[in-house]
């Protein structure tokens, strides 16, 4: 239990920001997921062939491919993408790009083929007589969706959202390859300073459970607000 | 793009598709019975044993999969004792450690998969059976299980994708995987960018057999 004091003898602060880190992270990814679906999922439910193969195809190859490589791909990729197009416009100096940014850009891609499937079958599954109403009815296009289908669908998409929170939260683990000081991360370099991995790996996935526990009673929560009236 | 470097290593890389086919089918195989194991252990009326179940689930299903293997590939071998019992010579093992934990793992995922399948089976099925005067074991054989195996089989066909993506990780504790293969492959000629689209196209068209390997099957087993 020494090594988890605050100050410099334990670890327990370090790991106390690194799990605010891994908290960091997982939201961050999440929103960024959230835009990609914001993008993706309109192009899925649209009816030019076109778009949709646009779409199908990021959904299929990401979730088809390791996090793990998406991961390398952005982070040993990225900085190469980069500095190319830097080049163009006669910057030549090495960029390197800030690891949470990498990481959470990463993960966030990912988390967004999941809720972009997530949002698809949630507005495919609202009743048409829904959508036909609102065209009765002469309602604007951006009320129709915000107040009409945007609840339901928010409905629909929760239960469902909380698995894909759930995967992204796991998955932030993964970035500690890219030297990003998050949960995992501080446990490797801890369990590398005082050789005591067995220790500092079990607590982090003691973290990682208590992340996940906490997670799921607040989503349970909004699970039921908006839920009511149903 | 550098195309004959991708084409050049696409040889090394199918060659490592060989061990990561290896990781994934030996832990679904060990997976499969450990999740079968606790799906009756979780129907099981007897409080603790019911609870000892969903814990093991809720563990494994929280955590990271990457936590998993470091606890069993780093942690374990911190113990003294455990270092001179004849099991050290497994867990010494990179390879098999990947493989306890991907086994932990995905039967965890399966364990839910079927517990599911089983609550879910009709009532009248397990009626018929004991109507018909078949003894309570052979429909448990027989029907229970068949059945449960059959409506699980879309959701296992996920869990099986998952899997195959969760085998990259297998590269963090050294083992020469695609994965591994194609990060070494990039510490030499430095070519992200090609190198791991090439690995990632390996990788998606194993998902694509899977994906319809798992459809051809749902068509043949289905009750219509």
């Amino acid at each position: 239990m020494d090594l988890l004091t605050f100050g410099q003898t334990g670890w327990g602060d370090e790991l106390f920001y690194a799990t605010l880190m891994t908290i960091a992270v997982s939201i961050t990814a999440m929103l960024i997921g959230f835009l990609f679906s914001a993008i993706f999922t309109p192009l899925k439910l649209s009816n030019k062939k076109f778009l949709n193969l646009i779409a199908n195809f990021y959904t299929t190859v990401i979730r088809g491919v390791p996090e793990l490589l998406v991961i390398y791909l952005f982070f040993f990729g990225g900085s190469g993408a980069i500095m190319y197009v830097a080049s163009i416009f006669g910057y030549n100096e090495y960029i390197e790009i800030n690891a949470f940014i990498t990481g959470s850009v990463a993960i966030g891609i990912i988390s967004g083929a999941y809720s972009t499937e997530v949002f698809r079958g949630a507005i495919q599954s609202i009743d048409k007589g829904q959508f036909e109403a609102c065209k009765v009815l002469g309602l604007k296009k951006r009320i129709y969706f915000l107040k009409v289908i945007m609840p339901q669908m928010l409905r629909l998409a929760i239960p469902n959202l909380s698995n894909v929170w759930q995967i992204t939260l796991k998955d932030t683990s993964l970035i500690s390859v890219t030297g990003l000081v998050e949960i995992m991360r501080q446990s490797y370099i801890a369990a590398g300073s005082t050789r005591d991995p067995l220790f500092f790996y079990s607590f982090a996935a003691l973290l990682y459970l208590m992340l996940t526990f906490f997670s799921m009673k607040l989503i349970n929560r909004l699970e039921v607000k908006y839920s009511k009236g149903f | 793009m550098d195309l004959s470097l991708m084409a050049s290593s696409l040889p090394k890389l199918l060659s490592a598709a060989v061990i990561t086919i290896k990781l994934l089918s030996v832990s679904l195989i060990i997976g499969l019975f450990i999740g079968l194991l606790f799906a009756i252990l979780r129907l099981s009326k007897n409080y603790i044993i019911n609870r000892f179940a969903y814990a093991y689930s809720y563990v494994f299903r929280g955590t990271p999969l990457l936590v998993q293997i470091f606890i069993i590939y780093y942690g374990l071998g911190q113990i003294e004792y455990f270092r001179s019992t004849f099991l050290w010579v497994i867990f010494k093992e990179p390879y098999w450690c990947a493989i306890i934990a991907f086994s932990l793992n995905t039967g965890a995922y399966t364990s839910e998969i079927l517990r599911s399948a089983f609550q879910t089976i009709k009532p009248g099925i397990i009626e018929a059976g004991k109507s018909l005067g078949i003894s309570n074991k052979i429909i448990f054989y027989k029907i229970q299980i068949p059945v449960a195996i059959r409506q699980s089989l879309p959701a296992y066909g996920n869990e099986i994708i998952l899997m195959m993506k969760g085998t990259s990780l297998a590269s963090t504790v050294t083992l020469m995987d695609i994965t591994g293969v194609a990060k070494h492959i990039v510490s030499t000629t430095y070519k992200p960018l090609e190198i791991f689209i090439t690995a990632g196209g390996i990788y998606l068209l194993m998902t694509f057999l899977i994906h319809n390997l798992i459809k051809y099957l749902e068509k043949k087993y289905s009750f219509q």
